[in-house]
Order: C-alpha cells, then structure tokens, then sequence
C-alpha cells in the first residue's frame, strides 16, 4: 500500500478508536436533529421544519464548531509525534516527509467528512422517516453541498492545525495556536469587517470591495457556500450587510472553498521539508 | 563494497556550532561496532546523517554503498531503535508492528515471529501504553527488525532493561552478527557492551577520539595489563621488594593481593616470570577494559584529548 494511504488508514483508525469521531457523529446528528425540531419553537411551532431553514442554522452552527473541531483532531499531530518520540522513528521509515504530514491530514480529514457524512446523513434520515417531507431535486442538492463544504471547510483547519504542529516545538504552545487561529478566523475577522463596514458607511469603491474579502477567511467562504444557495442570507447579519448588493458565481465560491481546503496543507507539507529533526 | 557505513571528513553544523567536525571512519559490513560519547559527543547527530534525516554540511556519507540524504528507499534495508521511543499507547504491540510493517513494505508474517524472538508474544495484543519500559524497548527492537535489514542502528537499546533482558538483547545481536547484518550500537554502559563488539567509534564534541578493532584501539593505547598476585603467607613484604626491585610497582589490595601493572610489551615475560615464582601461589589477568580505553582516551566531556584517531 502506498505508504499515505497506509499513515492515513492509522490516523482515521485511531481518531475513531479515541471516539473523537463517534462523539463527533452524534454530536452532528443530534444538532441536526434539535435544530429541525425547535428550529420553528420561536414562532410557536414545534416540529420539524423544512430542510432548508434547518440548514440555515446549521451552517451557522458549523461554522462554529467545524473549524474547531478539526484544529482540536489535528493539532497535535507532528508535535505530539516529537513529544512522545515517535517521530524520528517514523522518519527513519521509507516515507518522505511530505508523505507523512500528507497521510495524516488525510486521515483526519477523512474522519471528520466520516462524521459529518454519517451525523448529518443520520439526521436526514431520521427526518425523512418522521415526517416524510416532498423533498425535491433541490432540497437535496442543498444537502449534499453542505455536507461536501463542511468536509471541506474540516480539512481547510486540519490543515491549518497541521501547519501549526509543524511550526511548534511543544504541544501547549500548539495547542494555544489553534484556538487563537480558531478565535480569529471564527470571531474575530468577521468583527473587523463589520466594524469596517460600519465606518465607510457606503462608500461605492468600498461596497464594491467588501464582498471579496470575505473570500479571505473560509469560514466566510463555507457560510456564503450554502447560505448564498439557500437565498436569503438566512438571518446571518454580516452576510445580508456585505452582500446584499452582490451575487458570487457559485464555481468561484466552490473553487476559493477548494483552495482553502488545500492551502494551509500545502504549507504545512513544504514547512516540514525544511525542518530540521 | 566492504563497509556498511563509511564517511569521510563528514561534517554536520548548526549555525556557529559544528555538532560533527570533519569525522572520518566506517562500519565494517557484518560487524557490531560500538558508538560511544558522551552527551553532545556528536552520537544522535552522526545516526540522523545515516539515517538521512538531515543533510552533510560537508564531507561524504555512504550508508549501504548510497548516499543517504532523502534516500528513502534505502531506508527499507536499514532498522533504527530510537532511544527510550514510548511509541503509540494506544495501539497493542502486533498493530504496531502490523503497521511499520506496512511502511517498511515489509512481509507482515513476520510480525508473530518478531514478537516471538523479543519474548512479547504473550503482551502482543495489549496496548503499548501498558507496558513496562523495558518491553517498549524489545517492541523497539522488534521494530528494527523488520524487513531483515541488512544495517541496524540501535540507540542505547538496554536503557531501562534489567540484566537478563539485556543479555536477551545481546544474544539477538550477536544473531544479527552470525547472520552478517552490520549493526552500530550506542551505549553508555561500557561494561555491558564490551564483550559483545568488534570494534568501537568514539566521538568527543563532534571530533571523532579513536576508531577500529577493540584490538587496535587497545594496541594503540597501549595501556599495562593488571595483574593480580596473591603471595604465599608472611611472602608479602618480601615480594613487594622483589618486585620493585625488577622494576614494577605493587599496590596491596584489601583481599590480601598485589595489583601490579604489567606494561603490554613486556606482558608474556613478566608473567612467565611471576608464574616461576615461588612465593606466589594465584595469579589473575586483567586486559584493559572498555572503559579504562574510554578513559584514557579522555573521551569524557570535559578532560582533555590524548590522541587524535
């Protein structure tokens, strides 16, 4: 087997073993299923709503939890290696360094897309067997996207995680990266670009720009992926205020989501390279 | 090709500092050749450059007739124990191995019959993260194993193993020797390693001291022969006088015998000469050991060097 596939298989097998993805895939499937059945308490309904409106909130939600989720599987993963003193060990293999980092971001990212899949998946199911709702082509398709932007958004912070593991010597240091990495992204940036859209107050040049830089943070990314597809910036307030003049292609929002998906692990792996063990 | 690691003039630095300065020497193929040092002598570095972890400043390397750096395949004929690895806790002992197994594109039936030889096949199926020191480190020795290479490198491997592990772990090497694999062991306990190398490396803040046979090094240090006499009764004084008299000094030890340092060239004279005598009744030779060789190398790190190999 080639040797990724065979350090990824590990990793996927030990996430399950350490029940990160089990807890995961209930904690997936019983979100889904809250939201579907209180979703509509506040207008006095209790019941499951439609899938569209449930995936609203959960896009919300996972922009929350996803990105911290796959720091917290995956920030540990060289570090904690050269902590424990595996990691010479496993250099002196015949793997390159690139493979390794590379099968073990696969392997995390795979059981992170398991979780969502089978959370999520586990979630309509149930839905579906409760209240048989017409589900249309469509409804579906709202689905499957956000289950492939989840994944996608997952690896996008196993790959930031990884690159943090590389960068550090100790696993602390690591793991307070991580959660300053998940503050900025998930918090912070988009207070920065509210507060700037507060201060131009409408300036034409600026408006214009806006919408753009939100394609610099991929949580911003994951929400625009499935809320612009959902049609009405679903409740998410900085979306309405950034993009209520502007409409994305959605191949440009579906290859920016793919790059970021890709990027910080294509970091990580050339950092490694040039790190001296 | 006669030698399983050979390097010249092998240089290794880290910014300002040379962790190995200019080193020269090689690992004679189907030998075990002790690497010794103290901390910072240059050991861990000199195992990294093999293993092609990290890249020569300058100098030659030849590991297995190839240069290592990012040589990864060549790593699939090479076996490394790192010292005191803790491995993965959570796995047991076989995933382990059933897993390097794989990396090393090694046959994973090998893996009960590695078990076996390290006396783990009754832990196999538990979790590492229960095991005692000493059996992580005959799972580390197993590791190494793997894929039967053909050069292994083990770093102080009977750290934390009680007596009779050791002599466990030195009965697989000298298999390992028996079976012409090439094996570079570093330890600091150079009495355990003594009788079970060919020849040594020493190395004292990245300068290599001395290199070769046991024999070689010995010869080379000359260093005097100990020999215990114990005197008939009431012969001690006399003795004493007699032996000074011919030019040697003799210490009385608290076991009522004369330790005498008997000079390597004169050696077989001297001891022809003691046996005649009548007044000694028992006679006992001690080669230099290891250690006395580490010693007077000054290989220690601080004293200063008495020879440049």
């Amino acid at each position: 087997m080639n040797p990724i596939l065979t350090v990824a298989a590990k990793e996927f097998r030990d996430d399950f073993r350490n029940r990160w993805t089990v807890a995961l895939t209930i904690l997936f499937a019983l979100l889904a299923l809250g939201i579907a059945w209180f979703g509509s308490a506040a207008a006095g309904r209790v019941g499951f709503t439609s899938f569209d409106a449930t995936l609203a909130s959960l896009t919300t939600l996972g922009a929350f939890v996803i990105p911290l989720i796959g720091l917290l599987i995956a920030y540990d993963t060289i570090v904690g290696e050269r902590d424990d003193g595996t990691l010479l060990l496993m250099l002196s293999y015949p793997l390159a360094r690139g493979q390794l980092v590379a099968g073990k971001f696969l392997g995390h990212c795979g059981a992170l897309a398991a979780a969502t899949l089978v959370g999520f998946g586990l979630a309509v199911a149930i839905m579906q067997w409760m209240q048989p709702p017409a589900q249309t082509l469509q409804a579906w398709l709202h689905i499957g996207r956000f289950i492939l932007s989840a994944s996608l958004l997952g690896a996008c912070f196993v790959g930031l995680a990884c690159l943090i593991s590389v960068q550090t010597t100790d696993k602390s240091r690591a793991a307070g990266l991580a959660l300053i990495g998940w503050l900025l992204s998930v918090v912070l940036f988009d207070l920065a670009l509210l507060a700037l859209l507060v201060v131009s107050g409408g300036n034409p040049l600026e408006r214009a720009v806006y919408p753009y830089l939100l394609l610099l943070n991929p949580v911003d990314v994951f929400r625009l992926v499935n809320l612009t597809a959902l049609g009405d910036g679903a409740g998410n307030d900085l979306l309405t205020g950034m993009t209520a003049h502007h409409s994305y292609p959605p191949l440009l929002l579906g290859l920016v989501m793919l790059a970021w998906a890709v990027l910080p692990f294509a970091w990580a792996m050339l950092a490694f390279r040039r790190k001296e063990v | 090709m006669n030698h399983a690691i050979e390097f010249e003039a092998l240089t290794k630095r880290y910014g300002a500092l040379a962790a190995l300065d200019g080193v020269s020497a090689c690992v004679p193929r189907g030998q075990v050749i002790g690497l010794l040092g103290h901390n910072g002598a240059g050991k861990s570095t000199l195992i990294k450059l093999i293993l092609g972890l990290i890249a020569p400043s300058g100098g030659r390397l030849e590991v297995l007739g190839q240069s290592p750096w990012r040589a990864h395949a060549l790593r699939r004929r090479i076996g490394y124990l790192p010292e005191s690895a803790t491995f993965y806790a959570s796995l047991s002992g076989r995933e382990l191995l059933d897993y390097l197994a794989r990396l090393k594109q090694a046959s994973r039936s090998q893996v009960s019959a590695l078990l076996e030889r390290v006396g783990l096949t009754h832990a196999a199926d538990r979790r590492i993260g229960t095991y005692s020191k000493g059996m992580r480190q005959r799972l580390g020795l197993a590791q190494a194993l793997l894929g039967s290479p053909e050069l292994v490198l083990l770093d102080e491997p009977t750290t934390g193993l009680d007596p009779q592990a050791s002599r466990e772990l030195y009965r697989i090497v000298g298999e390992l020797r028996a079976d012409g694999r090439s094996v570079l062991l570093s330890s600091h306990l150079l009495a355990e390693l003594e009788p079970h190398i060919d020849g040594a490396l020493i190395l004292r803040q990245g300068r290599l001291l001395a290199a070769g046979s046991l024999h070689t090094l010995g010869e080379q240090a000359a260093l005097p022969a100990q020999v215990l006499v114990r005197p008939r009764e009431q012969a001690m004084p006399e003795l004493i006088a007699r032996l000074e008299t011919g030019g040697l000094s003799a210490q009385p030890r608290p076991d009522g015998r004369l330790e005498l340092q008997v000079p390597r060239a004169s050696k077989l004279h001297m001891l022809r000469e003691l046996l005649a005598d009548p007044a000694i009744v028992d006679l006992d030779v001690r080669e230099p050991t290891l250690a006395q060789l580490y010693d007077w190398l000054g290989a220690g790190p601080q004293s200063g060097a008495k020879v440049a190999a």
